[in-house]
């Protein structure tokens, strides 16, 4: 009981903080915070709205496990963007390239996005093992290395032969055949609600990313894999003299998380058909910002990232309504980032002093019953 | 040899390396099919990608030598680059930079609040500032230029060209311009160096010679004052200092508010010196290769120069080289840099570094020999990749200040 | 004549802990008064307060016969107190200059730092006290002693009258200990009063005027060396009766458990520092390794456990070699650890108990498999422990960090006992623990030998060493100098081998 309020406190309180700052913000510029909320509340009640939103909460809550699996030891894998965007590329010419059932299809282009992923943030793992390269500096390098060349180049060389009087649409990679997409599962969610209208569909990477999630929990809190994980974050040489080989962890950390970070375009692929010449960037950097306010935790960080897609998508209506200007969600998700990233230390603290204080107590209890 | 190098003073040394940097430049140059390489323009190019990359990687000095990571320094720049258009355009030029140095400041001081009084782990807060500081400018830029993403036109501090060196004037009398008359000479290396030399004194920003003038006066203040001592104190052993009874708390502070102002300041050289506008992305993660160039610095100013000049220098060739040629020669630069390291490794007896160095220097030998010219992605990379091989060859040998990124809490020793 | 501390009845609560209860200490001028007592006994925290690092929660404080209140260690430095920390307050890549004048920098305009002001300020200080040092040189290169000598001038610097050394003898082999005990008495001459913190009796004995012993955070004896014999003052610190482990008959065997031959190991800087060690330890025996820290002991742990650089030689067990294998590999085969250091090596302050429990054996039932962790294996293993071993605790899932240090450090002995080990590496494994903890401990190592574990273990208790010990290896710059049976060796003689003083008087058996 005492440890829920701890863990809830602090979320709650960096909420109404954030609530606190938007308003003033709001005010600020003469804009009425009541119908700026309300306009998006009311956006976000809308089912499409929702479709959009859990759209959006799906590559989020991917980077974000991708981020999460590299914190949970310690190791800060900053390059989940540079990692996504090259597992994203990779799979889709090597799923545009080849034509196979539908199942081998999706699976072969996933496989090939996570072992890229894998294989890119491996770098860095490699580099830290071997040569002490601290993981944040390289995999900020690697990232604009991804991101202002490696991308770009391999994206030349693999356009999609165009046409006479091309359109840009028709720019990137080649499409993928109709085997090779997740189908939408607007079907599971019309079990439950209306039919979806407007055309919106939503992803079958949802079920994906719940997958994750679940496997994440599972592969953290029941493997003896991740309680290696877990020691080797906590204290690296404890972990070490009980038997976890540091080097191996590190590798392995660094490319799981790329693995999962290859996973993150395919929502978009499953969207696009193919590598568009202009992807959504910064998905990584968000998953980061998701993880932290999700404290690493699966369910923590669901609730984060639907936070997060709910900001950006539900502010969109604020265009049309004119309550507001929409780039208020944006700055509603760093700052409850940063209040909340402040208030889990603080919360943490009281935690613990809480703690020594309850076991010095039961301990002083027990003296007086048992004589010494 | 090296014994009477060590015996000059700084400035004469750096002058020579300089030197001799120039030479190993007009040697490639005179094999290879470009004369990109020395050119005055690229000189100048050079000096205005390096200056904003030169003062995030400052603003990070202060902040490490004081034990504050600091990741942010791309969020502080952002910043910079906003409230620096923004007060170029409300206020004029000067109030610009100032402004601009007060809106990198105010990142800094979250940084501080998060880090220093919190304890929030370093990077994470820093990773929350680089996510804050375009949400702001965009929020701040829509509600005021109708726009998230651009600015009005702003103004510029205006450049300075040196007298009889480049052609200046000197009370409204045309100097005569030494450099031009020295290139147009065309000797091999002296016409050379001529030209790379007038680049960087003709047209030149005021910004970059306040940054220059930053490397001798950081120097003095953090190894000659007092201030500078306790600051750097807090960075090698908070508890020793504390013990003496200094407010560690106080001068993180102060050091990571002057990492946010520099950064500040390099962001509004952006907008209003580069691109004459306030324009999202501009940063181009300008301060994460500040941070780079820190790191190849190893934690002193003159390095973060250097290494913002290297960085400036393969950018501002790039940006010029549209057939390719320029990036073609600096692929045997490369290669002779290779070549060097090598050499160091093996008289070291440092058998992987120098496996290693002979591949890669041997690989970009090959690629100059076999291509005609090479991919703009190269060049795009080269940077970073530089980052990455230099912390490879030499991150034992980095020295970095001991209690960085460690959390310090007063009374805890 | 008033005295230059009078401290009357110090409290300082921590959370859980009363680490000074009522405490009162006077020091007269121009003596020199140790405090002693057992690790634990709240010396640290006392000179802490005296200090001003920490405030106290009642009682007060006064100098020279004023009554003080510090709130922060300049306050203590203004009144001419000056301490050196048992862990060194100096920074490695500042100069020996730039350590010694943090904080009371001599400056001119602009806040530079006038150098040659403090430079020369700097010699005639050093000179008065026949103390001389390289000031231009960065720390990193300075020897333990050497660093020592700064941190002492630095507070002379100061101009201190009243130094605070906390354990200074801790960190210093013999000779650099009288050099220290000579500049000592050479500071006394001139007029300065020291207080001194120590829990060697001998040092104590030899070199102070008065003492003050706490016990438990409070003071139990206020007194003049002039008579007290080391068995009185050290009854003085740990209690009525004093605890020694009894010896109990042999239980050795001939079957070999754990064999180090020629074993030569490196440290992180590669340097040689373990020299063609040989060692056998067989099924039900203790070998205790006694010697001053640094010379070579945690290296020889490391190479056993597996995380050191092994330059040549093996290490096998029950004849097989294992030179080459895994810390993981070698736990599998039973290996038992616990670390010198609990918090750094031992535990995961921020897990619960029961995954402290695992931690070591989570490839191994009943804590889990290669495979998967068995949560409920582990919690109920955790709960054995917590009985077997009396762990004070109100259940199995709060932090490891919420624990006291001795119920910490039971569960961890209680972790490596239960798996059933062949061989038990044990460093230091009743430091700074209680007396009740510290017998609990050593009951259940006497009783894993019977059951035949080979244990390795490190001490600088000495009287651990000998009343656990079956023999008695005694390590000096990386080597065995000699081989004691416990049963004729006492800890005076153990001194005697451990510096070296014995082996130069050819006294070596």
């Amino acid at each position: 009981m005492r440890k829920l309020a701890f863990s809830l406190a602090a979320p709650v309180g960096a909420f109404l903080l954030t609530l606190v700052v938007s308003t003033i913000a709001l005010l600020a510029f003469g804009s009425s915070p009541a119908e700026a909320y309300g306009d998006m509340l009311s956006h976000a009640a809308k089912l499409e709205t929702q479709v959009d939103i859990l759209n959006r909460a799906t590559p989020f809550y991917l980077s974000a496990v991708a981020a999460a699996i590299g914190f949970r030891m310690n190791l800060f894998n900053i390059g989940v963007e540079g990692q996504y965007l090259m597992g994203f590329l990779f799979a889709a010419q090597v799923g545009g390239l080849i034509s196979l059932p539908q199942v081998l299809h999706i699976f072969v282009i996933m496989v090939v996005a996570m072992i890229v992923g894998a294989l890119y943030a491996g770098i860095a793992g490699v580099l830290k093992t071997t040569r002490g390269v601290n993981e944040v500096i390289s995999t900020i390098m690697l990232n604009s290395i991804a991101v202002g060349g490696l991308i770009a180049w391999l994206q030349q060389e693999w356009q999609a032969e165009l046409g006479e009087n091309f359109s840009s649409t028709e720019l990137g990679t080649n499409e993928i055949e109709e085997s090779g997409l997740l189908p939408t599962i607007n079907g599971l969610l019309e079990i439950f609600t209306r039919e979806i209208g407007q055309g919106k569909e939503l992803t079958g990477m949802l079920l994906i990313a719940v997958l994750v999630g679940v496997l994440y929990h599972v592969l953290l809190n029941r493997t003896r894999f991740g309680f290696d994980l877990r020691a080797s974050g906590i204290n690296p040489f404890a972990a070490r003299a009980g038997g976890v080989p540091p080097k191996r962890m590190v590798l392995a950390a660094m490319m799981l998380s790329g693995a999962v970070a290859g996973l993150i375009g395919m929502v978009e692929l499953a969207d696009r058909g193919k590598f568009p010449p202009d992807p959504i960037q910064g998905l990584g950097f968000q998953g980061i910002a998701v993880a932290l306010l999700g404290r690493n935790n699966p369910g923590g960080m669901a609730f984060a990232a639907l936070l997060f897609a709910f900001l950006d998508v539900s502010s969109g209506v604020l265009d049309s309504t004119g309550a507001a200007s929409r780039e208020i969600a944006v700055i509603m998700q760093g700052i409850v980032l940063l209040t909340a990233v402040i208030a889990y230390g603080v919360a943490n603290r009281l935690r613990e002093r809480d703690e020594a204080r309850e076991a010095a107590e039961a301990l002083a209890a027990e003296r007086e019953v048992v004589p010494a | 040899m090296i014994a009477k190098l060590n015996d000059l003073p700084a400035w004469a040394r750096w002058a020579l390396y300089a030197a001799f940097g120039v030479l190993l430049l007009t040697i490639v140059q005179s094999i290879s099919d470009t004369e990109r390489l020395t050119q005055v323009a690229t000189a100048r190019e050079m000096l205005r990608f390096a200056v904003p990359i030169f003062l995030a990687g400052l603003g990070g000095l202060f902040s490490e030598r004081a034990g504050v990571v600091n990741i942010g320094l791309e969020g502080m720049l952002i910043l910079g680059m906003w409230f620096g258009a923004w007060g170029s355009i409300t206020y004029g030029a000067w109030w610009g930079l100032a402004i601009g140095i007060f809106g990198g400041m105010l990142g800094g001081l979250l940084h501080a609040i998060a880090t220093v009084t919190f304890q929030v782990d370093h990077i994470i807060s820093g990773v929350a500032i680089n996510i804050l500081a375009p949400a702001i400018t965009r929020y701040l830029s829509e509600e005021i230029w109708a726009s998230p993403t651009t600015s009005p036109r702003t103004s510029a501090v205006g450049d300075w060209d040196v007298p009889f060196l480049a052609g200046g004037t000197v009370f409204g009398w045309e100097s005569p311009d030494l450099l031009l008359t020295i290139s147009q000479w065309e000797i091999w290396y002296l016409s050379d160096l001529a030209q790379l030399s007038r680049g960087l004194l003709r047209g030149t920003s005021w910004v970059a010679i306040i940054a220059i003038a930053l490397v001798p006066f950081t120097v003095w203040l953090i190894w000659r004052t007092r201030f500078g001592l306790r600051l750097r104190i807090c960075g090698e052993k908070p508890a020793a200092g504390e013990a003496q009874g200094i407010n560690i708390i106080r001068y993180k502070y102060i050091a990571v508010i002057i990492s946010g102002g520099l950064a500040g300041l390099g962001g509004a050289f952006i907008s209003t010196e580069l691109s004459g506008l306030f324009q999202g992305g501009n940063s181009a993660g300008r301060g994460f290769i500040g941070l780079a160039a820190l790191i190849f610095g190893n934690w002193r100013p003159g390095g973060v120069l250097l290494g913002a000049l290297l960085f400036g220098y393969v950018f501002g060739l790039d940006l010029r080289d549209l057939d390719g040629t320029a990036s073609h020669a600096m692929l045997l630069v490369n290669a002779i840099a290779f070549a060097g390291v090598g050499l160091w490794a093996f008289t070291r007896r440092r058998k992987a570094d120098t496996i290693i160095a002979a591949i890669l220097g041997v690989g970009a030998l090959f690629w100059w020999i076999v291509a005609d010219t090479v991919p703009s992605w190269w060049s795009n990379t080269l940077p970073y990749v530089v980052v990455l091989l230099v912390l490879v060859f030499f991150a034992q040998r980095l020295r970095m200040p001991v209690s960085l990124g460690m959390p310090y809490r007063k009374g805890e020793t | 004549m008033t005295a230059a501390i009078e401290l009357t009845g110090i409290t300082k609560r921590f959370p859980g802990v009363i680490a000074n209860d009522n405490v009162n200490l006077t020091v007269e001028k121009g003596e020199i008064h140790a405090v002693c007592g057992e690790n634990g006994a709240g010396k640290s925290t006392l000179m802490k307060i005296l200090y001003g690092m920490q405030a106290p929660d009642e009682g007060t404080m006064k100098v020279n016969g004023e009554l003080v209140n510090f709130s922060s260690p300049t306050d203590a430095i203004d009144r001419g107190i000056g301490m050196v920390h048992q862990h060194f307050m100096l920074a490695d890549q500042l100069t020996v200059l730039e350590n010694i004048i943090l904080g009371a920098e001599p400056t001119v305009s602009g806040g530079r730092i006038n150098f040659k002001e403090a430079e020369a300020h700097l010699s005639q200080v050093a000179d008065e006290y026949g103390l001389t040092i390289d000031v231009n040189q960065m720390v990193e290169s300075l020897e333990v002693g050497e660093r020592q000598r700064v941190e002492i001038i630095k507070v002379l610097y100061r101009g201190a009258e009243i130094l605070i050394l906390d354990e200074p003898t801790a960190v210093l082999v013999p000779q650099e200990v009288e050099a220290l005990f000579e500049n000592m008495r050479e500071l006394k001459a001139s007029g300065a009063t020291i207080l001194f913190i120590d829990h060697k009796l001998d040092e104590v004995l030899e070199i102070s005027d008065s003492m003050t012993v706490l016990r438990h955070g409070k003071t139990v004896a206020t007194m003049k060396n002039d008579g007290v014999t080391a068995h009185e003052l050290a009854e003085l610190m740990v209690g009525s009766e004093l605890p020694t482990p009894d010896t109990s008959e042999s239980t050795v065997t001939d079957d070999v458990a754990l064999e180090l031959k020629d074993l030569t190991v490196l440290n992180e800087d590669g340097r040689q520092v373990v020299h063609d060690i040989n060692l056998r330890i067989h099924r039900g025996e203790i070998v205790g390794i006694a010697g001053v820290e640094g010379n070579g002991q945690g290296e020889l742990v490391d190479a056993i456990i597996g995380t050191a650089d092994i330059a040549s030689g093996t290490v096998s067990f029950h004849g097989r070699d294992i030179t080459r294998e895994s810390v993981r590999k070698r736990r599998e085969a039973g290996l038992a650890y616990v670390p010198e250091d609990r918090h750094h090596e031992g535990l995961l302050l921020s897990s619960p108990l029961w995954e402290n429990a695992a931690l070591g054996h989570q490839t191994q039932s009943p804590y889990g498999s290669n495979w998967w962790l068995d949560r409920d294996g582990a919690r109920a293993q955790t709960e054995l422990i917590r009985e077997q071993f009396d762990v004070r605790t109100p259940n199995i899932d709060v932090s490891a960090h919420a624990l006291s240090g001795g119920n910490q450090q039971k569960l961890i002995i209680g972790r490596e006992l239960t798996s059933d080990p062949e061989v038990l590496v044990a460093a230091h494994p009743t430091r700074g623990i209680d007396v009740g903890a510290q017998a609990a401990v050593w009951d259940d190592i006497r009783a894993a030998r019977r059951n035949g574990l080979a244990t390795l273990l490190i001490s600088a208790d000495l009287d651990e060493l000998i009343g656990l010990s079956d023999t008695i290896v005694v390590m000096l710059r990386g080597e065995f100098v000699a081989t004691l049976a416990p049963a004729d060796v006492t800890p005076r003689d153990l001194g005697a081998y451990m510096t070296g003083a014995a082996l130069q008087n050819g006294g070596a058996a």
